[in-house]
């Protein structure tokens, strides 16, 4: 099992290069101590709509490369959303859920991903064509690798260590970052 | 179906003459020729919904990336959309044009829509949500530029409100 933290600094050099939209709580604040980029989103609440955010940008820039970042208990919001991603199927989004079986951000409580809710099947099903578990850093870079050189929707679920960083509120206000990356999506 | 099919058209022309590219939908009675109207047409990017909440972050993705968008729900989608509108639209300052069919009012004969009608507007004023009644064909394509305007020199989600008037033709 990976710690979350080592999981963003392993495929960091593919966010880089993509428009990332990530979920609220420690995916955010660790994403930021690695390094903000204009092209990184965080929303920071609304649970559950980070993967239809990251479709509505997928469908509105075709060229453009996005990643979301996902958690376990965001996905059991909006299990539904993941029929919509499959539906429209774009090619050019994927779709990161790391998995720490608990709502780690509000105290750890264990989600159904804990006694036994598999995403990655749950996403299979809901008709997603590529889906896959990792566990290591090293998998994650090659699934990752893997859904950009075949150019189609993936999910991939990320087992991660429950652990996170001490604080999940950081400097970077919320429209500081939402007027910036629209800002950033536009001009590019 | 008595659903109008000329108010439909009225309001599919003025929603295309607003700009908007892309209308995430989750269809219900009176929005069956206005889905179509979008499923019909090769400009405009249709997403067809499980839940309403979803295409609060389906606009607000595509409002960052610079598309015009609109949202068709039945007043009980509005409901279901509530977090997706406050956590989102609201606390990232997002443009968000609904189009929201007004169930439940005078003239309502199916039961099950009658209490999510009754709390509609109140919901809408509790949030903050400035909102005009769609109720007359010639007030449409003004109404809906209005408030779309109001959405974007704002940056806060607008609702209109699809009225029985306008949407339901009933039988002399």
């Amino acid at each position: 099992m990976m710690r979350r933290i080592d999981a963003l600094n392993a495929i960091y050099p593919r966010l880089q290069e993509s428009v990332v939209v990530t979920i609220m709580g420690a995916v955010a604040a660790e994403l930021q101590s690695i390094g903000h980029r204009p092209n990184f989103f965080y929303l920071q609440h609304a649970m559950g709509l980070a993967s239809s955010l990251g479709l509505g940008i997928a469908l509105s820039r075709p060229m453009q490369r996005v990643i979301v970042l996902d958690g376990d208990g965001s996905v059991l919001m909006n299990l539904g959303g993941l029929t919509t991603l499959a539906r429209y199927r774009p090619k050019n989004l994927v779709h990161i859920v790391f998995d720490n079986e608990s709502l780690l951000s509000v105290g750890g409580f264990p989600t159904a991903t804990s006694t036994g809710s598999d995403l990655a099947a749950i996403a299979h099903a809901a008709g997603v064509p590529h889906t896959s578990t990792v566990r290591e850093t090293g998998a994650l870079v090659g699934a990752l690798n893997d859904a950009i050189g075949r150019n189609d929707l993936a999910t991939i679920v990320a087992k991660v260590e429950a652990v996170g960083p001490a604080a999940f509120v950081t400097d970077l206000g919320l429209l500081e970052n939402r007027f910036e990356f629209q800002r950033w999506l536009r001009q590019h | 179906m008595p659903v109008s099919t000329s108010s439909s058209r009225v309001i599919y022309d003025a929603l295309k003459a607003s700009g908007v590219r892309l209308v995430s939908a989750l269809p219900e009675t009176w929005l069956v020729h206005l889905i179509r109207m979008a499923e019909d047409d090769p400009d405009m990017i249709l997403v067809r919904l499980a839940k309403e909440e979803e295409g609060v972050g389906i606009s607000a993705g595509a409002h960052f990336a610079g598309v015009t968008s609109a949202m068709l729900m039945q007043n009980h989608g509005f409901l279901a959309s509530i977090n997706g509108i406050v956590s989102c639209a609201q606390l990232y300052k997002i443009p968000l044009l609904m189009l929201i069919s007004y169930r439940g009012e005078f003239g309502e004969r199916d039961p099950w829509q009658t209490e999510g009608g009754g709390v509609t507007e109140d919901l809408l004023r509790a949030l903050r949500i400035p909102f005009a009644y769609l109720d007359r064909p010639d007030h449409v394509a003004s109404r809906i530029r209005k408030a779309q305007t109001l959405a974007y020199s704002a940056n806060k989600p607008v609702a209109l409100l699809l009225c029985r008037d306008l949407m339901w033709e009933e039988p002399a």
